[in-house]
């Protein structure tokens, strides 16, 4: 065989073990989710979304988990969002480069890597025990926001990191304070990477369990929340205490759940696409 | 005795009107500027008169780029820029304490080497320098806009679809939008680094015919690569090199009779 022939066949090689992994992730995830589907498809009715939790597997329903996720994805938006992007855009525009700015750079790196459950007892300390806020939605939220800070952070910044400098330069040119080339240039032209970043991480919040069983959500609340300041439960919560039960209509109710939560970040990502995909169009 | 206080009378009124008509419109004083350690212009001395057209030229990395954005402070954004000597706009030395960059860019603007609308409509993208301003008002705009297109030559092609994206424009068409935002503006000096680099031979012409009409309102600084596009645009010529102003005059006398031997071999075409 020339050398020729041999790259060819590398090339080829390489090539299909690629599609092959692809696949595996791919076929993994399907499984997955056809499995979910045949158990808790049967389950997932109407009555199902609108009832309050019980101890008969057949009467409980999930009312108080999807609105505590509701209430927790839209608390910790509302917290996480102006915060982020605000520390994104000053880092990436303002802060001046140097010992301080590469400290701060290097934390938040890391702060992106630290495990949930640590946030969960920074949360538990600060929010639940020293404001006092006990185990309610807001605890909760703030703990969260803390959580995908990194996230938001990062992404603000690598969008706006990829705005041409020629166009902050002729909007500088033509007069503009520094903050109206960043509120009338810089944010349009990269609103939808940081609107892309932003769902990723709030869809990942609306996933995570372990920080908010630490601060104190409950797995049986009886009652739908109605202000920030009540106890609450969440879907995740909610599916983890039912597949811990020994009946099998539990588990039955935890796959219905499942599918509730997964149409949710699924619907979420599908907007994150939308939205990314028409502002590129509106770009261009 | 009495004739002649009236003859020195009459010269210095003849004096007032050359001045006026000659009036220096932006000055350098021995100016020099580092980034960092590396000192990239030295001594520079300039004065250029209102409503001319002014060519700097010179090889690459010598410093006109530099030199131009002096004029409109674009330097400032660089790390460590610091600048020596003075630079004087209309009599107002533009570096000193309590001058406001944003008012100075108003009556300086500015055309750069790529093209570089901004990703939206023609329309907003002339009236952006107004807005920015606070004035939103729709018929005022609308004024503006049709005013300032025309005068960059560019109205009759964008006339019918002033709301389409302004990327969709050919190169030479968004060299002129840029061009037509900036005069929105209403600056009284323009700066231009190498406005027509990046474009084809008929969208030079077009640039190149419009700053010779543009000089009758503005007095226009231009870096320029091309010694034709000097000599056919600029009524006077810097020479730069290493930094230093090496000649600078009359764009005939530069051309044809110059005084200094490395201006002449570069016009020549020998080094550059
Ligand atoms: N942002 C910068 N930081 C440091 N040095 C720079 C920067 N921009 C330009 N220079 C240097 O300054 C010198 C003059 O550059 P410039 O004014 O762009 O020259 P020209 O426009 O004549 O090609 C060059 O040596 C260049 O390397
Ligand atoms: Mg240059």
């Amino acid at each position: 065989m020339n050398n020729a022939a041999k790259n060819k066949l590398k090339d080829n090689l390489l090539k299909y073990f690629g599609i092959l992994c692809t696949l595996s992730g791919l076929i993994a995830l399907a499984i997955f989710i056809i499995d979910i589907l045949m158990d808790g498809l049967q389950r997932l009715d109407w009555e199902f979304i609108t009832s309050l939790p019980s101890r008969f597997p057949e009467k409980a329903g999930i009312l108080t988990a999807w609105t505590g996720t509701v209430w927790v994805f839209c608390l910790t938006a509302l917290i996480a969002i102006p915060i982020g992007v605000a520390a994104g855009v000053y880092l990436e525009e303002y802060n001046k480069k140097g010992a301080l700015a590469n400290l701060l750079e290097i934390n938040i790196a890391n702060l992106a890597g630290v495990p949930s459950i640590i946030y969960g007892i920074l949360g538990l300390e600060i929010f639940v025990r020293i404001l006092n806020l006990g185990g309610s939605l807001l605890a909760g939220s703030f703990t969260l926001a803390l959580l995908i800070l990194p996230i938001i952070i990062v992404a603000t910044r690598e969008a706006i990191r990829t705005v041409p400098k020629t166009i902050k330069e002729a909007s500088f040119a033509l007069g503009a304070t520094k903050w109206q080339t960043i509120s009338r240039q810089v944010l349009p032209a990269s609103a939808s990477g940081i609107i892309t970043g932003v769902i990723l991480a709030l869809s990942r919040a609306v996933g995570e369990t372990a920080p908010l069983i630490v601060i104190g959500a409950l797995a049986y609340v009886p009652f739908v929340a109605k202000t920030p300041m009540d106890e609450f439960t969440i879907l995740p919560i909610q599916i983890f205490n039912w597949v811990s039960r020994p009946q099998h209509g539990f588990i039955i109710n935890a796959a219905a759940a499942i599918i509730v939560l997964l149409g949710f970040v699924f619907i979420m990502n599908g907007v994150a696409v939308y939205i990314r995909n028409k502002a590129q169009r509106k770009g261009q | 005795m009495i004739t002649s206080v009236i003859k020195e009378k009459k010269n210095s009124k003849g004096m007032q009107d050359k001045i006026k008509q000659n009036s220096i419109k932006l000055e350098s004083e021995n100016v020099g500027v580092f980034y960092g350690h590396k000192k990239v212009l030295q001594n520079v001395t300039m004065r250029i008169q209102a409503n001319t057209v002014t060519a700097l030229i010179g090889p690459s990395g010598c410093g006109k780029s530099t030199y131009l954005r002096l004029f409109n402070r674009m330097n400032d954004y660089i790390d460590n820029f610091r600048k020596e000597g003075d630079v004087i706009i209309d009599g107002n030395e533009i570096y000193k304490k309590g001058i406001e960059i944003e008012e100075l860019r108003k009556t300086v603007g500015m055309v750069f080497q790529k093209p570089n609308p901004f990703p939206k409509s023609i329309y907003e993208n002339v009236a952006y320098g107004l807005r920015i301003q606070g004035i939103n008002k729709k018929s005022a705009l609308d004024e503006i806009v049709e005013k300032s297109i025309k005068q960059a030559a560019l109205w009759d092609e964008v006339k019918d679809d002033l709301k389409k994206n302004a990327l969709t424009l050919s190169g030479g068409q968004q060299q002129r939008l840029c061009i037509a935002r900036t005069l929105a503006v209403q600056p009284s000096v323009i700066l231009m680094d190498e406005p027509a680099s990046a474009l084809d031979p008929i969208s030079t012409a077009r640039i190149e015919d419009l700053i010779y009409e543009l000089k009758q309102n503005y007095t226009i600084l231009i870096v320029t690569h091309n010694m034709q596009q000097a000599g056919r645009v600029s009524d006077h010529t810097g020479f730069f090199y290493l930094g230093e102003l090496v000649e600078f005059g009359d764009t005939r006398q530069i051309f044809t009779n110059p005084k200094s031997e490395k201006t002449e071999s570069y016009i020549s075409g020998r080094f550059g």
